[in-house]
């Protein structure tokens, strides 16, 4: 079972800490999602859990046992790269085959679950090619037939979808999705894409500088984020800060309003405006609307038409506001 | 860019250069091909005269013809088998990250610096002589008989030579291929369950394939032409233990003046060569296909 529980892990590059002591509880079956901008260690704490990299303090512990100078192989679990890592001179079915193979398998036992996850992968024409004969898709669905081939504890993804277009992205993400629901196995997942973090995870561990900024279900750190930080990573686009007299009046630092939250009007409103930019994408409007309190980012309706130069009034919902106080922190 | 008109241009104007590399290379090939139908002894001048293909029956019986073939093959598989294999461990050794890597790199490929002349001189009369030489005095120091190495086993000694230069080549360029693998790769396989060993066998080498091929192929060209090495240590002796094909044509040619065996012998050299490429090409060219 793949309960992955990391206490009072540190590392540090000769004199500079990457990562802080970190204590972080994953339980069996769950897909937490690492995310961050980039250098936020949130790789380098993979590696950590992986073995890749050595651990400067503190205790990995893998369903149960301390696997904090296990070697990588020993600790059970799969992992799925950035560049699909794949051998280039062997062909899919001996890359699916290889851990087996190192494992000492028998062969037949070797065909046999090469078959099984070629299968569940859709990549049984496709066996006897070399991974240069591949498109990117199928390449990153290779590369998780050789995980799921071992049957690991845990999986963990480092920034696999970084190298497919966008709509192949949407696609990969589905298919890692619903293979989630049909292994129940662990799942760790690095990205700096907020989206497949909110779409995919049951657990977000946001990053920043190494530090657990915080942790908690998609929806729990929409609608309560502990901090600055957090408010303006999660949610696309961004939440709006407004700082100053406007703050003060809600007895805050600073307040924060998401776009989907401020409501358009050309008529009335509590704040007033001149729309910069709008980008019209049919299901939506997003509009950059210049105001006394600098450029707002407002999400309306498909068929609002507006456009450069149109004065528009934006009313925000109150009960939608967050606010927070001089450090950055959320005021409750 | 490429219409008619420029690739007639192109053409022209890469003529030039094409016909004078031809030219350089047809007119000393057709020289000796025709000397080798002569009868041309510098001894005897003015006696020049067509004699068919006795040069070659003449140069093919030669008793040190058979010596200096298995000379050849042993000179060209032993360097081969000692600096790629040698140059393998080097070049995994320099890719280990430690203190002071630049300056050893650096020193590592000195030896192809020397001129092939000077690091015979070098070793022929600093390491491998019998009564100055550095082996001689490490054996006397362990109360050891010396060994004389070029009249005991000059070929083996001559191998040894060749190798120590054509090593730093073999070492330089597997490192170099040996940092162009992915570490990912690497990492892959150790979380697949691969130990050092399987990861260098299963990762690491099929990754050098094309390396070492290219090492192979351009190690044999020059080495089938060895020839400094042997003239300024051995002179292809005692009798003919270290006499290969090229210092049979030096013999031929130039000792025994006898101009029209030794373009034969040349003839049969360059015969020889082809037929070690085309084995070679069968064996690992399909390596050099991307």
């Amino acid at each position: 079972m793949g309960e992955i529980i990391l206490k009072g892990v540190t590392k540090r590059f000769g004199e500079v800490e990457v990562i802080p002591p970190i204590d972080l509880h994953i339980n069996d079956g769950e897909f937490v999602v690492f995310v961050g901008p980039s250098g936020c260690g949130k790789s380098t704490l993979l590696r950590l859990i992986a073995g890749l990299e050595d651990v400067s303090g503190g205790v990995v512990e893998i369903d149960g046992r301390n696997a904090t100078e296990a070697a990588p192989a020993e600790r059970g679990l799969a992992m799925v790269f950035q560049s699909y890592a794949l051998y280039p001179h062997m062909t899919v079915k001996k890359n699916i085959a290889f851990p087996l193979k190192m494992a000492k398998l028998p062969p037949e036992e070797i065909e046999a679950k090469v078959q099984a996850a070629a299968k569940v992968l859709n990549l049984a024409n496709y066996l006897d090619r070399r991974p240069g004969q591949l498109s990117g898709g199928q390449r990153q669905r290779v590369a998780i037939g050789r995980a799921i081939v071992r049957n690991p504890e845990a999986f963990l993804f480092d920034e696999p979808l970084s190298n497919l277009d966008a709509a192949l992205r949407v696609n990969m993400r589905l298919e890692i999705s619903e293979l989630h629901q049909s292994l129940k196995t662990t799942m760790i997942y690095v990205t700096h894409d907020q989206v497949e973090a909110m779409t995919m995870a049951d657990k977000i561990v946001v990053l920043q500088a190494g530090r657990i900024e915080q942790v908690g279900s998609p929806l729990e750190l929409y609608r309560t984020p502990r901090n600055r930080f957090v408010a303006g990573f999660i949610g696309s686009p961004k939440m709006n800060f407004i700082e100053g007299a406007e703050a003060a009046k809600h007895g805050a630092h600073a307040i924060g309003i998401r776009p989907e939250h401020i409501k358009v009007s050309t008529s009335e409103g509590a704040w007033q405006g001149t729309v910069g930019v709008s980008e019209h994408l049919g299901s939506d409007t997003f509009l950059h609307v210049t105001t006394e309190y600098g450029v707002l980012n407002v999400r309306a309706g498909g068929e609002v038409d507006l456009h450069h130069g149109d004065t528009v009034f934006l009313s925000p919902d109150m009960a939608q506001l967050h606010r927070f106080d001089q450090q950055g922190w959320a005021l409750t | 860019m490429s219409t008619q008109a420029s690739r007639t241009a192109a053409r022209l104007m890469i003529s030039p250069a094409v016909l004078l590399l031809l030219g350089w290379m047809i007119i000393p090939l057709g020289m000796t091909l025709w000397f080798s139908l002569q009868r041309y002894n510098l001894l005897m001048p003015g006696m020049e005269s067509f004699t068919g293909f006795d040069n070659y029956t003449y140069f093919l019986t030669d008793p040190a013809f058979g010596a200096a073939i298995f000379n050849t093959l042993a000179l060209v598989l032993g360097v081969l088998t000692i600096t790629t294999v040698g140059g393998l461990l080097l070049a995994l050794l320099l890719d280990q990250p430690f203190w002071g890597q630049g300056v050893v790199r650096v020193l590592v490929i000195a030896p192809f610096f020397v001129m092939p002349t000077v690091s015979a001189l070098v070793w022929k009369n600093m390491f491998m002589n019998p009564v100055n030489g550095v082996f001689a005095h490490l054996a006397k120091s362990v109360g050891l008989q010396p060994y004389d190495f070029l009249s005991q086993s000059p070929l083996a000694s001559i191998v040894l030579i060749v190798s120590w230069q054509w090593l730093p080549f073999a070492t330089l360029i597997l490192l170099t291929a040996l940092q162009s693998l992915d570490s990912e790769q690497l990492e892959a396989a150790e979380m697949d369950g691969a130990g050092p060993i399987s990861r260098f066998v299963h990762v690491m080498l099929p990754h050098l394939a094309r390396a070492i091929t290219v090492v192979v192929l351009i190690q044999t060209i020059f080495l089938l032409s060895t020839f400094a090495e042997i003239l300024v240590t051995t002179n292809g002796g005692p009798g003919t233990a270290s006499t290969t094909l090229t210092y049979l044509v030096y013999i031929q040619s130039l000792l025994q003046y006898d101009v029209g065996t030794g373009a034969a012998g040349g003839i049969i050299a360059v015969i020889l060569a082809n037929i070690v490429a085309i084995f070679l090409m069968r064996m690992i060219g399909k390596n050099l296909e991307a």
